[in-house]
């Protein structure tokens, strides 16, 4: 009886090694596929059977990366706007996110709320063809300002949900002590309340970068002139017309885009799914 | 009204009044009132300016013959548009592409993660490096996603025809091209399903597992009694939202195929794009979005609706 249920046993506990052996496997191999394509020479990625590691690995698609499409222009371009898209965001959200947190019933915090729900639902394109007329009107199109506009109403849902559940955990009688010792209301905010956010509002911040800094649709929309747009745009070029151009250089310009992302989310990460989603449970 | 204790202000969700403090002039009273609307202003004029705004806009140009470079005035056209969208096999055809791609790439995303959710939860070797990789695809560009798999999918360099020994051309072809980028939609975002779901397995109470399992209820019983139920809220979550986010796919299957071979992966969004951006049909497009966003809420109505019959059974 014992044997039979241990045999039982190994034989879930390999079924289980082997599910997570796909799943690694299906994870991992577009990106090494992708890691491997852009330190190959085009000779080996022209043969007929491209191998896993590149027998001469080469640095040339980066470099002809840069040769080909404006990358530090663009990449220039992406860090700015997702630095002031980051910024103001934080910014304008903090205020808001502490009332809804301590006014949770009020009804201007359900309002925000239910428009937080909402949004996430709405295709972007009901929003992008006014917003195109709107900035298109007031000489905001093909500008970064205006991209920057739209990022910042874009992240605002995620980025007051976020801050709001940080809020909710600043104890309240922390604040109530600082009154009682008769610091203002003001100072009580900027000396009691803020340092306890800061950790959030840098989470907040850090995730509203990496948001902005992948955003494709709005900025293929609304910047026109090569020399504004964003990388993701710029990585679009590398593609012709008629499919694939160069594989070397596209696969090296795609890796430089994904790591600031990649850095920083590995920074935030466990703050995202912890701060979150455990706000997204309890509503 | 309530005393706030120290256990209650912490565990609590805002549910004590904000005049909570005896005397009234806590901080806790800090953004009443007019407070409240200095502190609030900052964020509310950007979210009705270009947020509620341009939202309602929308759906006012949705009855216009708004056009790009037109000279005369646009002028109100009723429902034309909307006549004009039932009309329009070219937009069912993209409405039916965009529902199948929404259910093939949620429903086993979900499935799959969930299923690799409860793997994870165990104590496995190695399963910190599937949550170290995980991080990739989601903080990866959805742009950088669609290259890496034509990278993949590439008909002379590609990993799948290498592994496979063929040569197809998996999104050139009319047969393969939707498959392939359903698969690409679902490697996407699985591993932010899956660690969603990681989370919720967290508030699984442990002793209530264990004790079913001594009462002898098997791995599908204690699953069904004690951990679905705990889950439940949050699987529900994020099954919508991924529903909602695969809806509204633009950037992925943009890079991988442009909507080809033969508008065979136009996704609503990719077709509303075309037509607004590259045909200049701003009117148009807009129905074409009031027409998207009824099906999204009415969806997700159906699945509130459920979620909330849920918690009455609860």
């Amino acid at each position: 009886m014992s044997t039979r249920l241990t045999a039982r046993r190994r034989a879930a506990r390999t079924g289980q090694y082997l599910a997570l052996l796909g799943y690694l496997v299906f994870l991992a191999f577009p990106l090494l596929w992708l890691v491997s394509t852009a330190f190959k020479p085009p000779r080996e990625l022209a043969s007929l059977h491209p191998g896993w590691i590149p027998d001469h690995p080469t640095l040339d698609n980066f470099r002809q990366a840069f040769d080909e499409q404006p990358l530090l222009r663009s990449a220039g371009n992406s860090l700015i706007a997702s630095l002031a898209a980051a910024a103001i965001t934080v910014v304008i959200a903090t205020p808001m996110a502490y009332v809804m947190a301590r006014h949770h019933r009020s009804p201007l915090s359900r309002a925000a709320t239910g428009w937080i729900v909402v949004s996430q639902a709405f295709p972007f394109v009901l929003v992008i063809i006014p917003l195109f007329l709107v900035l298109k009107e007031v000489r905001l199109i093909d500008s970064l300002s205006g991209l920057i506009m739209v990022y910042v109403v874009w992240s605002l849902p995620f980025a007051l949900w976020m801050l709001a559940g940080y809020a909710r955990a600043v104890p309240r009688e922390l604040e109530e002590a600082a009154a009682v010792d008769g610091a203002s209301r003001l100072r009580t905010l900027i000396s009691v309340t803020m340092p306890l956010l800061a950790p959030g509002i840098v989470a907040t911040a850090l995730f509203a970068f990496i948001t902005a800094w992948n955003e494709f649709f709005f900025a293929l929309v609304l910047l026109k002139s090569p020399q504004k747009q964003t990388m993701p745009v710029i990585l679009t070029h590398f593609i012709g017309t008629e499919g694939v151009a160069d594989l070397g250089p596209l696969a090296a310009a795609s890796l430089l885009a994904t790591l600031p992302s990649l850095v920083l989310f590995a920074v935030i990460q466990r703050r995202i799914t912890s701060g979150t989603l455990a706000g997204a449970v309890k509503h | 009204m309530i005393p706030v204790t120290a256990a209650s202000a912490r565990s609590d969700q805002g549910s004590a009044p904000p005049a909570s403090t005896a005397s009234g002039k806590g901080p806790g009273r800090a953004a009443n009132g007019h407070r409240a609307w200095f502190l609030v202003l900052p964020a509310l004029i950007p979210i009705l300016l270009l947020s509620v705004g341009p939202l309602l806009y929308g759906i006012v140009l949705a009855f216009t013959d708004s056009q790009a470079g037109r000279t005369d005035p646009t002028q109100w056209i009723g429902l034309l548009n909307f006549q004009d969208l039932l009309r329009d096999t070219l937009f069912w055809e993209s409405f039916r592409i965009g529902l199948v791609w929404a259910v093939a790439v949620s429903v086993p995303q979900f499935l799959l993660a969930l299923g690799l959710a409860l793997l994870l939860h165990q104590n496995l070797r190695f399963r910190w490096l599937s949550r170290a990789l995980a991080i990739v695809p989601w903080a990866m560009p959805e742009v950088v996603v669609g290259i890496m798999w034509r990278l993949v999918y590439h008909p002379d360099a590609g990993l799948l025809n290498e592994t496979l020994g063929t040569h197809r051309d998996w999104l050139g072809s009319l047969s393969t091209a939707l498959p392939a980028v359903v698969v690409v939609g679902i490697w996407a975002r699985l591993p932010q399903v899956t660690v969603t779901l990681l989370a919720g397995l967290s508030n699984v109470p442990r002793e209530l597992h264990e004790a079913a399992a001594m009462d002898g209820a098997g791995a599908w019983r204690r699953f069904r009694t004690v951990t679905w139920p705990a889950i439940r809220p949050i699987a529900l979550a994020i099954s919508a939202l991924s529903f909602i986010w695969n809806v509204n796919s633009f950037a992925l299957v943009y890079v991988l195929t442009g909507g080809g071979p033969g508008g065979r992966t136009r996704l609503p969004m990719l077709f509303a794009y075309e037509e607004a951006f590259r045909y200049g049909q701003f009117g148009y497009a807009a129905a074409m979005g009031c027409v998207l966003v009824a099906v999204v809420s009415i969806l997700l109505a159906v699945h509130l609706v459920a979620r909330l019959k849920g918690d009455d059974d609860a």
